[in-house]
């Protein structure tokens, strides 16, 4: 749309619309994110079985995938360090990806019971206020599950990353959080119905996982699959994670994973999940217009 | 003044089936105009298309005199739409759905707690917003929904089968809700397939089946095109088509009788056109008995809303409803709404 100029209604009584200037829009983009947002924590807040799931789900990964391992022959992890120690950041990443991936699920239930209907009517400045409110609530629930994660990982004797590793941390999980949820939404406004979406998020989760770095280091796997796991943006997410757990002087030129066709350092990890995150976004763009801008 | 609602040659095809063949309105501002027409003559696409949900194949769409297609945002800000399903988030409150709607149509914050104090009031919702909506009833529900469609103060309400599913109560609940915004000067669009309806509350009235317009005016200059006064004679509950061919061709020689039409799908009876406050009833009942025919049932009217239907399309609106039904497909009609 191009110059919106709103005009007030001039029947007395109505209410005047905001006109539409940059800071308007900017404005009113806010608010209906916030509005969607809330929303979604309203709903967390009277079922708060979902965020207690969601906590206690990865914690048991954790101790599961660690007992698991842990007389797994020495040296299988390339270095001396614990199965216990290499596994939070799979974990953290997991869960965080899983989160994301259901993202689109409550928006397709939305669509089937008509309550999308409701948004779409409504003049919303830009659809990606859906998407934007849907991650906001992922990032924080994931946010949450996190901080869990790595609580229980220092407790089972993993150590904690600096403090701007854990800030780094904090930035690769919003950042595949976005990127993915973008996705999910993206499916859950094109896929036919819910069984579909399930169906997509069934094939996707756990395939994406053990074709990660996430369970096994890349040097253990055949060659094939260090080809697969190093195309896998989850592995882009969890190396740089791994690396600042074991590494206190990291930096952005720390060398995070030897790919077969080359090293990849912590810094072009971020880059390639800056790139998948914008490339998540821009290409639901259509799915979110279709018919009407 | 621009019309409020102007729609132009509008088509909407689905797969295979056209919805939507040839619908032109024109609604002027701070009426209550009625859309009749059995299920599936097209009545909800057509609202889908104005409210923006489904892009026409084909028409010009204009609310305000802003063109939906080319200014949908401009477009949403004016229109206010009651889908005719409920869909509420059942977890919130109806306090907390009208917030997330002011929120949606950028309401500003005082604003917006003045306008939903004042639909919570209007529609009689004060015992019920700070409670989950989930637990309300059908007639509370629709009235949460009538609340956030006018929130913004749209110039146009546009009501898809308000009162589908509600008890008489409620039914006239709605009804009484509509007059008084429309007295406030909002233009209310609404669809029906109750003829009573359409005729209690509409200004004016388009009366639509399979896709098209086939009549559209005021309620009462339909009904005066039409003509006549209405006879409908049973001769027996289930009369054959041979006897009711019969009582044609007698019938047909009466004076103040215009026309008989034979109506197959209610057991072979008989509607007649005859001239208004004539004594053709008893003149009727005359010729029958002279025949040496039975009358099972005979009752005379003025014309409805039905007859506008029947002369145009040869049917009745409850047996257009019946057909309807039976080839309709909830599925895959469910799935076109999604979007």
């Amino acid at each position: 749309m191009s110059s919106s100029t709103t005009t007030p209604s001039t029947l007395n009584g109505k209410v005047a619309v905001r006109s539409g200037s940059t800071a308007g829009a900017i404005a009113d983009f806010w608010q209906e994110t916030g509005a969607l947002t809330r929303r979604l924590f309203i709903q967390l807040q009277r079922r708060p079985s979902t965020l207690l799931a969601g906590i206690v789900q990865p914690l048991m990964w954790l101790i599961l995938f660690g007992a698991l391992f842990q007389n797994a022959p020495k040296g299988f992890l390339g270095s001396e360090i614990s199965y216990g120690r290499f596994i939070g950041a799979g974990i953290i990443v997991f869960t965080a990806f899983g989160g994301a991936l259901n993202a689109g699920l409550p928006v397709m239930f939305d669509r089937e019971f008509g309550f999308l209907n409701r948004l779409l009517v409504a003049p919303l400045v830009s659809r990606y206020s859906i998407v934007m409110a849907s991650a906001l609530f992922i990032t924080a629930m994931s946010t949450v599950q996190t901080i869990a994660i790595i609580a229980m990982s220092a407790v089972l004797g993993a150590g904690l990353p600096n403090a701007a590793g854990l800030a780094l941390v904090g930035a690769i999980v919003l950042l595949l959080v976005v990127g993915v949820t973008a996705l999910s939404l993206g499916l859950a406004f094109s896929l036919p119905g819910h069984i579909e979406l399930i169906a997509v998020i069934f094939v996707t989760n756990l395939p994406l996982l053990f074709a990660s770095t996430a369970l096994v280091p890349l040097s253990f796997m055949p060659g094939w699959l260090q080809w697969v796991a190093a195309l896998n943006p989850l592995s882009y997410a969890i190396e740089p994670i791994r690396y600042v757990y074991l590494h206190s002087d990291w930096s952005l030129s720390s060398v995070v994973l030897h790919a077969p066709f080359g090293d990849v350092t912590l810094g072009a990890a971020l880059l390639v999940l800056v790139g998948f995150c914008a490339i998540a976004l821009l290409s639901i763009q259509p799915r979110l217009k279709r018919a009407f801008a | 003044m621009a019309p409020a609602v102007l729609i132009e040659k509008l088509q909407k095809q689905y797969g295979a089936v056209a919805a939507v063949k040839d619908i032109s309105l024109r609604i002027e501002p701070g009426e209550i105009f009625g859309l009749l027409g059995p299920n599936g003559a097209g009545k909800t696409t057509t609202l889908r298309c104005l409210c923006t949900l489904a892009e026409p194949d084909a028409g010009r769409i204009e609310v305000s005199g802003i063109s939906v297609l080319d200014q949908p945002k401009l477009a949403r800000q004016k229109l206010g739409y009651v889908a005719q399903e409920v869909a509420i988030d059942k977890v919130l409150t109806g306090r907390e759905l009208l917030q997330l709607q002011a929120a949606l149509y950028h309401l500003p914050k005082a604003i917006a707690k003045t306008q939903i104090e004042a639909a919570i009031a209007r529609l009689g919702l004060q015992d019920y917003a700070d409670k989950k909506s989930g637990t309300y009833s059908g007639g509370i529900k629709k009235r949460l929904d009538l609340a956030s469609g006018l929130l913004h103060q749209p110039d146009v309400l546009v009501l898809d089968e308000p009162t589908v599913g509600l008890d008489i109560e409620s039914r006239v609940a709605v009804w009484d809700f509509l007059r008084q915004i429309r007295a406030e000067g909002t233009t209310v669009l609404i669809t029906s397939h109750y003829l009573e309806e359409i005729d209690l509350l509409a200004d004016r009235v388009a009366i639509i089946d399979q896709g098209k317009v086939i009549a559209a005016g005021t309620s009462s200059a339909l009904k005066d095109k039409v003509g006549g006064d209405r006879i409908t004679l049973r001769i027996r509950e289930f009369t054959s088509l041979a006897e009711a061919e019969q009582a044609k061709s007698l019938l047909e020689a009466l004076a103040p009788v215009q026309e008989v039409i034979i109506n197959t799908a209610q057991g072979n009876s008989l509607n007649l056109v005859v001239q208004p406050q004539s004594d053709a009833l008893a003149a009727v009942q005359a010729a029958l008995n002279h025949a040496g025919l039975p009358t099972f049932g005979i009752a005379q009217a003025r014309p409805s809303l039905d007859d506008v239907y029947l002369a145009a399309t040869g049917r009745t609106l409850l047996d257009a409803e019946i057909a309807a039904a039976g080839s309709r497909d909830e599925k895959a009609e469910r799935k076109k709404q999604m979007r």
